[in-house]
């Protein structure tokens, strides 16, 4: 950053009101205060969470998103159950059921899982990872506003949390027929789970302050 | 003015996408200056959005209920499969744990969000300071769980995927399970076009 401060819209802005933090949930208007760790800001009015302390930086962000997509390959290229019956073996992979659902008339789930299983977490990571990548040096992406606004949108469509406890009930379910066995894949997704809880304590917010405009 | 100013109070608005804290400019059409979003004092037509978006997902919430969701062939025998009926199934053989969850994730949050936002959108239109806190922490609810509901749209997603073997056995997706799916993605649409501010927006500030 320069020493100079520059003329735009957002510096002048922060000048401002940069110390200042409202309610999502009710408009308060609070001062911000320095978390330490474990820190949760709760809104006096509303008690809704108002900022958490932070304690994951952009390396720590970046790698844990580089994880998550590792985890993300591993449980969409390797079948999820393996149901056998008379000798016969079905392996079922994302892909296979979203392709299922499709040619047995119900486009519609077809594609609600296809978008909310594959296309929106698979978004997310790499608008994810195109952020933090150049965030991790301190300089803001290319196309920066417009992605962290999109990743805003995508934000409430991602479920894969609700997939593993998907697999779990149809695994008993086939079990009261067939000889069914949860392949590598679960095991990917429930990594995956637990990543995605991880990550759902991080604001992806602050990256709008921790990755500064870089002087133009 | 009170212990714990407002927004509006102090001529500030919060950017609702990326959190910026920005000066009223009483203009119309103002635009966040970080991320560009249009700047809203109140989500824009929130009731009317939200109403809509209820009623459509209560319109497609009776099929979803009465329509069966599945059908499970087996042998030539054909059973036809409600979200109900599933749950009864699985409690009666030998997982009644899982059955409750079913039974919560498909029935009871659903429910719960019709309930919950009916009443929410109700008491923000009269206004009323009737427990505006516990109204809060149900809105909070009801945005963190409302997305689990489409448990039953994957579990017969899988096994359509999984049982298929012709005659002897074969797992189908009926229409309900279309029409429940669109169901969550409405009551989903319906809690995130709510705005809680609402709640807050009365005369006396007894709080």
């Amino acid at each position: 950053m320069s020493t100079t401060p520059p003329a735009s819209m957002e510096h002048a802005q922060k000048a401002m009101t940069s110390d200042l933090l409202i309610c999502e949930h009710c408009d308060t208007v609070y001062r911000r205060r320095l978390l330490a760790r474990g820190d949760v800001a709760r809104c006096a009015r509303c008690h809704a969470v108002l900022e958490r302390h932070q304690r994951i930086g952009l390396n720590a962000m970046f790698a844990l998103v580089v994880t998550v997509m590792v985890v993300f390959v591993q449980a969409n290229v390797w079948p999820i159950i393996t149901l056998g019956f008379n000798g016969t073996e079905i392996h079922a992979t994302l892909w296979g059921i979203i392709i299922m659902m499709w040619k047995e008339h119900s486009q519609v789930v077809s594609v609600l899982a296809a978008c909310t299983l594959f296309f929106f977490p698979l978004c997310k990571m790499l608008l994810l990872g195109w952020l933090l990548a150049y965030g991790r040096k301190g300089r803001r992406a290319p196309g920066f506003r417009q992605l962290m606004v999109l990743l805003y949108y995508i934000g409430p469509w991602t479920m894969s949390e609700v997939f593993v406890l998907g697999v779990l009930v149809s695994i008993v379910k086939a079990h009261m027929y067939f000889d069914v066995t949860p392949d590598i894949g679960v095991f990917a997704y429930a990594a995956l789970a637990v990543l995605i809880t991880i990550f759902s304590s991080i604001d992806v917010r602050q990256l709008w302050e921790k990755i500064p405009e870089s002087p133009a | 003015m009170s212990a714990l100013p407002r927004a509006h109070e102090l001529g500030l608005i919060g950017c609702h996408v990326c959190g910026l804290v920005c000066r009223d400019t009483q203009i119309d059409h103002a635009a966040c200056p970080r991320c560009g979003s249009s700047l809203h004092r109140r989500k824009p037509y929130s009731c009317m959005r939200t109403w809509a978006l209820l009623i459509a997902a209560f319109i497609f919430y009776i099929p979803a209920n009465v329509l069966p969701i599945m059908r499970t062939v087996s042998l030539g025998d054909v059973d036809d499969n409600t979200i109900l009926s599933g749950v009864i199934e699985l409690w009666q053989k030998d997982s009644p744990d899982l059955a409750v969850i079913v039974f919560t994730a498909s029935i009871v949050v659903p429910m719960m969000k019709f309930l919950v936002i009916g009443t929410l959108l109700l008491s923000a239109h009269r206004g009323t300071p009737w427990a505006r806190r516990q109204r809060a922490a149900l809105y909070r609810l009801v945005e963190f769980v409302g997305y689990w509901s489409m448990l039953d749209v994957f579990v017969v997603a899988l096994l359509t995927a999984l049982v298929q073997f012709g005659f002897f056995s074969q797992v189908e997706p009926l229409p309900g399970v279309v029409y429940f799916g669109l169901t969550v993605v409405l009551t989903m649409l319906a809690s995130q076009s709510f705005d809680p501010r609402l709640i807050w927006d009365c005369q006396d500030d007894d709080d």
